[in-house]
């Protein structure tokens, strides 16, 4: 902190410095600079063009060499994330592509044709035929996108009920998730907010007299069996919260008042994906920086070592304590998940 | 097509011997010009204010609850001990946007170059109702007053993101800045937009009836395009979220229930039934879509009125430029769905938007490449103003090719609501609007003030905030792929993320750095209002009208005559002519062709 202190009071007084020196310049009325460029700017300034070109592709290979190697971003944890990851990929390779083509030319031109004093610039209104090129392939590629992102689209929100995935509800709450399970009917227990009694412990709002309730089971931990399809259903007792499950590439706002869903199939357990090379190599690296904040980090309460779990984040804003707002969700075998599902109590018991 | 003559067209009409006082010179002016300058300066302070307001978030993201002196200085009972509280960071945040959005780039960049230009570049004595005009500005003023004061209620500003989504922003239990706070945010708004309503049918009532002579629709400069197709947006798309701000204020104070049901907070259930905030995100977005148009499609103009000023060069594809103005104009209105594909909306709602959205990238992609063939064998004049124009180019490309991914579906899905999206529209809108808007600064100021900037100082502004802005900008796409969500206090609680705060600090120093370069260009701006080189009447040499005008401001603009048009307004280098820029009020030459009419 004082050494980012000191870097801005240097510069302040550098600027500070810097302009007593050109008040003399502005000062200056009258002389031969009349403040339009000349030869002499239109040169170092088309030097300065081609020197941010070279700076926006270093930025850029430097961004994909030291913060690119996304572990997150290769390595979806649901069936459609691979989809997903697949056409971000093409996306991406399409984007730098044009990125680089057209930056080139911009800049390159801006050096290439920098003003001198009596050449005349060519007078060039129009033509038809490279306007209607760069028509037709911004078409091509987008209709590909287009198609391409339609069918995946499709392909994640439309949950085929004859699949019987699995139902589970996210409830969502200032500043807290919690899950319940729909138990072996596999169907939820109707719900809603004016049901909620906090002396009861029925923070949910289950309605008690429905049959499909009573083997339903509220947990604060989201436990899933791998390879099952798992429909949540989502909800929000108060403002609007959104379901972030990054490593599935999972997404949706809950909102109070309606009922949103978002299915999708995990594929490797949070144990695999602990022993995945990138995720180890990406813990090793967090628990080095951890290292070097021991102090800091002991004293939040925090554990120290960083193990890798999934996580189920809040992604829309609502209020002070969005930031710490998340549940662990752990992807087991159909097994480890059953044994676990067996020690939780169903709802009707866990009521007061 | 013929142009409607102006009335006032009569030599005889001395209309620059009013008698002016100071307040009807200064203050309430019903002349453009004055308003214009209004305009800018009101823009300039709001903006001096939002960015020392990302400064101080970008701060606590990179140093999370540090104590600081800036902090402790300027936020008081918020900042107990120099660390920053964090309902504050989300009102930080939160009237960054605000202001940044609606207050500099609408009001400070369209205020102020439309005004200025549309009745100089088209050949008009003033805007077709001066009085209008001087009315837009101070309810302009008294929005950004009301903005500012609640920035210093008891539960502080509004802390709801800019987008101010219910319920978050309609229960005081649910968030501090839902108080009175967001009540002051919402009153400015609807005065806001009032303001902005007000302007937008001056400009297109000015566009349409107070051409001169022999200025048709197509011999208009392309910021006059730019400005007449912003204002009709914003004719089109305002109104809604006046009806969204109202139907709030409504929810908030009078019990209805228009987005609000089924909720319960702090230990009661509220009485709303049957409202959904869906509802508010379709009106919020119905303008907020086209909202990112009004701001860029102004600063599109000057850039091409610049690039081909400094190019000495006709814009390339005039025709297709306007075309693409249009085009974009009716598919901002369509396409406002891609802010909720996870908004709890019908999927198949979220495949229509998808199309849409994807559509609007070809008339942008014509229009990038038309710029980039506007410099091809041009004699660029490295003015600050054309450096600006290059690189809003630069930041406009980089910015919006990743509106790819974010307007397809199913890849927003992962992106949604993370710093990618941060990155996507601060490069395309905001500091592509920025640049357009410095652009257009230092190429008119010389005919706001009469003087000239100076151009060392623009040099160095331009090149430093252009390396700051992608040193700041571009790393947040990957941090944002990497999953960090936005509008997050601190990431300090998810030591996933961990690996991505080394990234943050250097990501805000640029931000320090790029802040302050800033006060470069503040002092170039104010120094050389006085001291600055006294301007000559046409300093880039172009061809537009508002460069016929004597350089000290009079009412009425030409001392004589309005000039009649012969040609438009790109003939620059035209063969057969000895100079290299022919002014639009100078007749054809015997046997000579106009190329476009």
């Amino acid at each position: 902190m004082t050494a980012l202190l000191t870097i801005i009071i240097v510069l302040f007084v550098a600027v500070a410095l810097w302009q007593m020196v050109k008040i003399f310049d502005l000062a200056q009325v009258g002389t031969t600079n009349t403040q339009v460029a000349d030869d002499h700017d239109n040169k170092i300034n088309g030097y300065l063009m081609i020197g941010f070109l070279v700076f926006i592709y270093v930025i850029t290979i430097l961004c994909f060499w030291y913060i690119g190697d996304l572990p997150l971003l290769s390595n979806a944890a649901s069936e459609h994330g691979a989809e997903v990851d697949n056409l971000m990929i093409i996306s991406m390779v399409v984007i730098f592509i044009v990125q680089t083509i057209t930056q080139f030319l911009l800049h390159y031109f801006a050096y290439k044709y920098k003003g001198e004093k009596g050449r005349k610039a060519l007078f060039y209104a129009d033509n038809n035929t490279l306007e209607f090129i760069w028509t037709i392939i911004p078409v091509i590629v987008l209709a590909g996108l287009i198609i391409y992102g339609l069918f995946t689209w499709n392909d994640i929100m439309n949950v085929d009920e004859d699949d019987d995935p699995m139902v589970i509800e996210l409830y969502a709450q200032q500043f807290k998730w919690t899950a319940r399970y729909s138990g072996n009917d596999n169907v939820l227990g109707k719900a809603n907010v004016r049901l909620i009694d906090i002396d009861r412990a029925n923070v949910l709002g289950v309605d008690e007299d429905d049959p499909n309730a009573q083997d339903d089971v509220v947990v604060s931990e989201l436990h899933l069996p791998v390879g099952k399809q798992v429909v949540f259903k989502m909800r929000s007792q108060d403002v609007l919260h959104s379901a972030y499950m990054p490593h599935f590439r999972a997404q949706m706002n809950c909102v109070p008042g309606m009922v949103t869903q978002f299915a999708f199939t995990p594929t490797v357990t949070t144990e695999e994906m602990r022993q995945n090379p990138d995720i180890v190599e990406k813990v090793q690296h967090i628990n080095e920086l951890r290292k070097d904040r021991m102090a800091e980090i002991e004293e939040s309460g925090q554990e120290l070592r960083y193990e890798f779990d999934y996580l189920l984040l809040c992604n829309k804003i609502c209020g002070t304590s969005h930031y710490n707002m998340q549940m662990k969700i752990i992807v087991e075998t159909q097994e480890e998940f059953d044994a676990w599902m067996k020690e939780q109590t169903t709802f009707p018991n866990s009521l007061n | 097509m013929s142009a409607i003559l102006d009335t006032h067209d009569h030599e005889d009409h001395d209309v620059h011997h009013h008698k002016e006082t100071f307040v009807t010179k200064y203050i309430f002016s019903q002349d453009h010009k004055m308003i214009a300058k209004q305009y800018l300066v009101t823009g300039t302070i709001m903006g001096v204010i939002g960015v020392l307001m990302s400064i101080m978030f970008r701060m606590q993201i990179a140093w999370p609850e540090e104590p600081n002196v800036l902090f402790e200085a300027l936020l008081g009972k918020w900042a107990p001990d120099g660390v920053m509280d964090a309902d504050v960071y989300l009102a930080l945040v939160t009237i960054h946007g605000t202001i940044m959005v609606f207050f500099v780039l609408t009001a400070g960049l369209s205020g102020t170059f439309s005004n200025l230009l549309i009745p100089l570049q088209i050949g008009a004595r003033d805007m077709a109702s001066g009085f209008l005009n001087m009315v837009s500005y101070w309810l302009f003023f008294i929005s950004c007053v009301i903005m500012i004061c609640s920035l210093f209620v008891e539960a502080g500003p509004a802390a709801a993101g800019w987008t101010i989504y219910p319920p978050l922003s309609a229960l005081p239990m649910a968030s501090g800045g839902s108080g009175l706070g967001m009540t002051l945010w919402l009153v400015s708004m609807a005065i806001f937009i009032a303001s902005s309503l007000l302007g937008s049918l001056n400009y297109i009532v000015t566009v349409i009836n107070l051409r001169t002579k022999g200025m048709s629709m197509t011999r208009l400069p392309l910021t006059i395009w730019a400005f007449f197709v912003t204002a009709v947006i914003g004719v089109v798309s305002f109104p809604v979220l006046l009806s969204a701000a109202l139907l709030l204020i409504m929810d908030r104070s009078f019990g209805t229930s228009f987005f609000l049901s089924d909720i319960f907070i702090q230990g009661e259930v509220l009485h709303y039934q049957g409202g959904s905030p869906v509802l508010f995100e379709h009106l919020f977005w119905f303008l907020g879509h086209p909202e990112v148009y009004i701001v860029i499609l102004p600063a599109m103009g000057l850039v091409s009125e610049i690039m081909a000023s400094s190019s000495r060069k006709p814009i390339f594809g005039y025709r297709a430029m306007i075309a693409s103005i249009l085009a974009i104009a009716f598919l901002s209105t369509i396409v406002w769905g891609h802010h909720m594909f996870i908004s709890g909306m019908n999927p198949f709602l979220g495949s229509v938007f998808t199309f849409t959205t994807l559509l609007i990238a070809i008339p942008s992609a014509v229009k990038a490449f038309n710029w980039i063939t506007t410099l091809w064998k041009g004699n660029l004049q490295m003015n600050p103003a054309m450096l600006f124009s290059i690189g809003f180019v630069s930041t406009f490309i980089t910015g919006g090719l990743t509106g790819i991914i974010l307007g397809d579906s199913a890849l927003d899905i992962n992106v949604h609501d993370t710093y990618f999206v941060i990155a996507h529209f601060h490069l395309v809108m905001g500091i592509s609007a920025l640049y357009g808007m410095f652009a257009g600064i230092y190429h008119w100021y010389p005919k706001m003030f009469g003087r000239m900037l100076n151009k060392n100082l623009g040099y160095l502004h331009f090149w430093i905030t252009a390396v700051c802005a992608y040193g700041v900008f571009f790393p947040m796409h990957f941090i944002g792929m990497a999953g960090l969500p936005r509008r997050y206090y601190t990431n300090s609680n998810f030591p996933l993320f961990d690996d991505l705060a080394n990234t943050n600090v250097i990501i805000t120093i640029f931000a320090i750095i790029g802040g302050i370069a800033q006060i470069i260009y503040l002092y170039n701006f104010f120094i050389s209002m006085f001291y600055g080189k006294k301007a000559e009447q046409n300093p880039w040499k172009s061809t537009t009208l508002e460069w016929t005008t004597p350089v000290e401001h009079i009412h009425g603009n030409w001392p004589g005559a309005i000039p009649h048009v012969y040609r438009w307004s790109y003939d620059y280098s035209k063969p057969g002519h000895d100079v290299d820029f022919v002014p639009q009020n100078v007749p054809l030459m015997e046997g000579e062709e106009e190329l476009q009419h």
